[in-house]
């Protein structure tokens, strides 16, 4: 055990933990959303992440920004993150909705066991992942660097770079979103009226078909913005990043309490904090066996997760 | 949710997804309600007719056809012959995968736990054999084989205990990521540990004895033998898990499967069952595990990712979840069919996966209750499209 | 009914019984079989064993080429006598190599066989290979255990990381002048052993170790680690896939650290994964010899053959394909004859002066360890690391 790596870039290892945390929790979201509203593991959401992150660097590379160009000023770089956005957004976006559309809406109309949804994703995220990767030639792809690291904020040992500060922000800022939208707006009501109860739901004259294909498009649009965040603080990708990223992503929904906004970026930003922690402690090679045995450790404690499981119920 | 042992389960039949029958009753989905019945209506015939055979009738086609599963490296049937990858070699792993799918079946099929991290127990399996057996390893005894296997066996059954102990009180899908993590930590234990010596391996994994005319009968080039001794294995753990699930213990699996709660008030001790799938699940996986480390004769760590350990699962959702028969037809699929593409794209290789994936979402779509359902689940989907006609 | 059902089944199962008993005298998988290749040597197959689909084809590809070259040539010197180059593509998975080996000596007229390209796969395969005889000559696997399984067919064309290892420390040591050196593998057959070299060589100037796991894509706990140490140079056993990513986000995170490698990352892909302004001034070492530094017209013929450089190995496998054309051109048909003729083995290739030891390796002092430089985004060759 090496404590002493641990004390002395405690900080360091915070704040990156915090950055990646933030992505994770990105991510978490769409599976616990999809999970709130039909109790089922959307095993494909890890591509349609996956697919986002080839979106802004394909839209960047129409855009003009390659891995040759200078890094743009100010107004460029504002420019090419509300591209990147918008590519990155439509593209997962799209690709939740043809997911549930083409995999999951036939077999909801037959009433099938959960378990059979499962498959259908992993047989989609197999499908969606392999064909980017014949596409690529399973090359890792570099994406072009789009903001200079700089250090914003020092206060003795803590440091915070403006890509770190950043991602954490913004991710911050896309959760708010979304949970003011599910809380506040009549479609977000919509949503936690079918978690909560569907039939009654149906009954009141909630359209499920469209509240369902609008939960995938949130999903989606929130994986859609983890990957230009990604994109950014990590400047590669590859058609398999979705498949680790996503079981740490659903680590996290689980860890919070799977079902629970809040719970996902807790979830996230704790998983992605511990991971650097352990990874600084035993070494990296163990920091995915960290991972997992801190989330085992808390579901004996607490078995449905830190915070409980709810899209519905508690904020009611 | 039926699939996955759940108190409420019974309560949420009707809305299992979340969805109500009165918005989704269109002329499609009425369609493929008709089609799905008709087929579990075709399939009960199927097994009636088969069931009102004379015994000795039966037992004549079920050894005839045991026969042909023995010949089956030497018949030299085309079509299904692998003509890129030696056949006998992919009848091994299809021997191999089946063995898996009986035993993951216990667990998922019979009991309802839904085990994501399958693989954990297969690779336990078979790094007993290679760390006790390989001359190579740090740990190396002299025990031989046939005393290796059941070490194996026992080994993984152990670690389907510790698995299961803390895990097990736990619901559904929360079990799923528990498990999944669990297949995880074994193959970064195998990563990192020098006992398992990570990704360089072991190589001298030992062979079944055997000598006939001074040459060992399990030699390194063909598969045959192998496959024969794989194919042994399958029939016997078959007929036993099929005494088991006719048992007490059989029953008593069905009963938590189907309402945790109603199983316990009715003094079925339901966590020492479902311990009890879980370690006899864990004892298949390793046995399976260490027949392939005994046939591959190097192991690594990259033998056992997780993407194998949910391919798993889809041989057994996809063949049927719950039904031997099923199972058994899922895993040869999982196993036979990207090595039979090989065949089919020879310029493309590359798409092999991409075809297998596409595969799995359309055998899912149109056949949701599995290749093989079983008979049980037939009848259920049966009652809970009625449900779902009355209800809307 | 009931008894057409019952005659029908009795039916077939007397004839599958037949067909058992039958089938059981015919037997299609002759191991070792060796002496039914055609007697003039006209018809012979040589067969390329390694990742041609998949993570690593690149690499696996590139060795593929090569030894194209070769063979298309003798077969246009030879149209009345044309040997095949048959592809055994595994993907580079160790799982799929032994059934996929088996699959290959079940082919008669296979008399030799380049590859297997990986360590890894090799371990897998090489022993059906030797219980087949069918002679092996890698031109890419560099583990150095694997001489010493005593495979009497299997042979390797370069060094290995036995001396690669060395050789690289040797040039972090002399030529950079490195203080302090951070050493990260990743955990594989090859990138592992390479990196252990490297920190035996190095002994104290070693910092700090980590490892990574392939396919991982944040290396932020690493980066950490090594910015802590404060080393000057990093040493990364293992391959493109991870070096690339990993320089980029070294550089992102401020460390201006020299970056070494070796044969895994010498690839255009590495610099694609990396960035060119990233990847600049990473020094790769390689047991290869620069394409354009080939004896003979090596490197103008691929140029026109392929419309491209050759890749890393090119040249390798060009000389294990002419190794085992020589062989057929002197009359060996069977994989006996084949292997004898490579074990006395004496000439003159485009890479080195070939002949092998008894364990299948090179003599040591034709083994060069070349360094290679990332400049302007293409990997120049720096030179030649000197011998100890």
């Amino acid at each position: 055990m090496n404590v002493e790596l641990l004390t002395s870039q405690f900080w360091d290892l915070t704040v990156t933990g915090l950055a990646l945390g933030a992505i994770y929790a990105l991510v978490a979201l769409g599976y616990t959303l999809v999970y709130g509203l039909l109790q089922l593991i959307n095993f494909a959401h890890s591509e349609v992440f996956m697919v986002g992150t080839y979106a802004a660097l394909i839209a960047w590379g129409w855009a003009g920004l390659t891995q040759e160009s200078p890094i743009p000023g100010l107004l460029g770089m504002i420019g090419y993150l509300v591209i990147g956005l918008i590519a990155a957004a439509v593209a997962s976006g799209g690709t939740a909705l043809i997911v549930e559309r083409v995999a999951y809406r036939p077999l909801r109309r037959r009433n099938v066991p959960r378990l059979v949804f499962l498959i259908t994703a992993i047989g989609v995220s197999v499908v969606i992942s392999e064909l980017v990767g014949v596409l690529t030639d399973r090359h890792r792809a570099g994406i072009p660097r789009l903001v200079e690291r700089s250090t914003v904020i020092s206060i003795g040992d803590f440091e915070i770079t403006n890509v770190q500060l950043g991602v954490i922000v913004a991710a911050i800022a896309m959760m708010v979103g979304l949970d003011l939208f599910i809380n506040r707006t009549r479609l977000g009501r919509g949503i936690r009226a079918v978690a909560q109860d569907p039939d009654t739901a149906a009954l009141m004259g909630v359209n499920q078909d469209r509240v369902v294909m609008l939960t995938f498009l949130l999903g989606g649009l929130l994986a859609g913005g983890a990957a230009l965040l990604y994109d950014i603080s990590l400047e590669n990708t590859r058609y398999n990043v979705g498949f680790l990223l996503g079981i740490k992503a659903f680590t996290a929904a689980v860890l919070g309490g799977i079902g629970n906004l809040r719970g996902a970026l807790l979830g996230g930003l704790l998983l992605g904090v511990v991971e650097q922690y352990g990874s600084a402690l035993w070494g990296n090679e163990w920091r995915d066996v960290v991972a997992f045995v801190v989330l085992v450790v808390i579901l004996m404690f607490r078995p449905t997760g830190l915070l409980g499981e709810s899209l519905g119920k508690a904020r009611v | 949710m039926s699939e996955i042992n759940e108190a409420t389960q019974r309560q949420e039949a009707s809305g299992d997804t979340g969805v109500k029958a009165g918005v989704q009753k269109t002329e499609g989905a009425k369609r493929l309600r008709q089609l799905d019945m008709a087929r579990s209506q075709f399939a009960t015939r199927v097994r009636q007719r088969w069931a009102a055979l004379p015994r000795w009738v039966r037992v004549a086609t079920l050894l005839a056809f045991i026969a042909v599963l023995y010949g089956l490296p030497n018949l030299n049937i085309p079509f299904i012959r692998t003509e890129s990858i030696a056949f006998s070699s992919v009848l091994f792993t299809c021997a191999v995968y089946v063995l898996v799918a009986v035993g993951l079946n216990v667990v998922i099929g019979l009991a309802g736990l839904l085990d994501l991290g399958y693989i954990g127990f297969f690779a336990v399996g078979a790094y007993s054999v290679a760390v006790f057996g390989s001359p190579q390893s740090e740990i190396a005894t002299e025990y031989p084989w046939l005393a290796l296997i059941p070490i194996a066996i026992a080994l993984s059954m152990v670690s389907g205990v510790i698995l299961g102990m803390p895990t097990l009180r736990l619901r559904g899908d929360y079990l799923a990521i528990v498990t999944l993590g669990f297949g995880e930590i074994v193959r970064l234990i195998a990563v990192n540990s020098s006992i398992t010596n990570g990704q360089q391996g072991i190589s001298q994994v030992p062979r079944p004895p055997g000598e006939i005319d001074g040459e060992r009968i399990f030699g390194v080039v063909s598969a045959r033998p192998y496959y024969w001794l794989a194919l042994t294995v399958v029939l016997i753990c078959m007929l036993g898990v099929r005494q088991l699930e006719n048992s007490r213990v059989g029953r008593a699996w069905l009963a938590i499967r189907e309402d945790e709660d109603a199983a316990e008030l009715m003094g079925v001790p339901a966590f020492r069952f479902k311990l009890w799938a879980f370690a006899i699940g864990a004892a298949l996986g390793g046995l399976s595990g260490a027949l392939f480390a005994s046939r591959q004769g190097y192991i690594n760590s990259n033998s056992f990712d997780l993407l194998l350990s949910i391919l798993f699962v889809a041989a057994v959702v996809l063949g049927g979840s719950g039904n031997m028969l099923g199972v058994t037809l899922g895993a040869i699929l999982i196993a036979y069919l990207p090595e039979k593409l090989r065949d089919f794209s020879e310029d493309l290789p590359e798409y092999r996966f991409l075809a297998f994936g596409l595969a799995l979402v359309v055998i899912m779509i149109f056949r949701p209750q599995g290749l093989i359902p079983s008979r049980r689940r037939a009848v259920e989907l049966k009652d809970r499209q009625e449900e779902v006609t009355v209800g809307g | 009914m009931k008894h057409k059902y019952g005659r029908m089944l009795g039916s077939t199962a007397t004839v599958a019984a037949l067909l058992v008993s039958m089938a059981a005298c015919t037997s299609e998988e002759g191991g070792g079989s060796s002496d039914s290749a055609s007697e003039d040597g006209c018809g012979l197959e040589i067969g390329f064993f390694g990742a041609y689909t998949g993570e690593n084809a690149n690499l696996g590809i590139a060795i593929y080429r090569g030894a194209e070259l070769a063979i298309n040539q003798y077969n246009e010197e030879h149209p009345d006598c044309q040997v095949e180059y048959v592809i055994f593509d595994s993907g580079g998975s160790e799982e799929t190599a032994p059934g996929l080996a088996q699959e290959a000596v079940a082919h008669e007229n296979l008399i030799g066989v380049i590859g297997p390209a990986f360590s890894g796969e090799s371990s897998a395969a090489n022993p059906i290979f030797e219980e087949a005889g069918v002679p092996l000559i890698t031109a890419s696997a560099t583990n150095p255990d694997l001489a010493n399984q005593g495979w009497t067919v299997w042979h390797r064309l370069l060094g290995n990381d036995a001396s690669q290892g060395p050789a690289a420390a040797r040039y972090i040591q002399n030529v950079l002048q490195a203080q302090a050196v951070f050493v990260i593998d990743d955990t594989t057959t090859y990138g592992e052993g390479l990196a252990n070299e490297v920190r035996d060589t190095l002994g104290d100037l070693v910092v700090g170790n980590s490892t990574i796991q392939p396919g991982q894509a944040d290396f932020s706990a690493v980066i950490t680690q090594l910015q802590a140490s404060g080393a000057d140079t990093v040493f990364f056993g293992g391959y493109y896939a991870e070096a690339g990513p990993f320089v980029r986000q070294l550089r992102a995170a401020g460390s201006q650290a020299t970056f070494v490698a070796a044969d895994g990352v010498r690839d255009p892909a590495f610099i694609e994964g990396a960035g060119p302004e990233a990847a600049e001034g990473a020094i790769l070492t390689c047991p290869c010899i620069p394409p354009s530094e080939a004896e003979g017209t090596f490197y103008e013929d691929y140029q026109e053959a392929y419309g491209e450089d050759p890749g890393t190995y090119g040249p390798e496998a060009y000389d294990a394909a002419t190794i085992f054309l020589a062989g057929i051109e002197a009359g060996a048909t069977t994989r006996e004859e084949m292997n004898e003729f490579i074990d006395n083995y004496e000439g003159q290739g485009v890479t080195k002066q070939i002949r092998f030891q008894e364990n299948g390796e090179l003599d040591e002092s034709v083994i060069e360890i070349w360094a290679y430089r990332v400049e302007n985004g293409q990997i120049v060759q720096d030179q030649v690391i000197p011998a100890e």
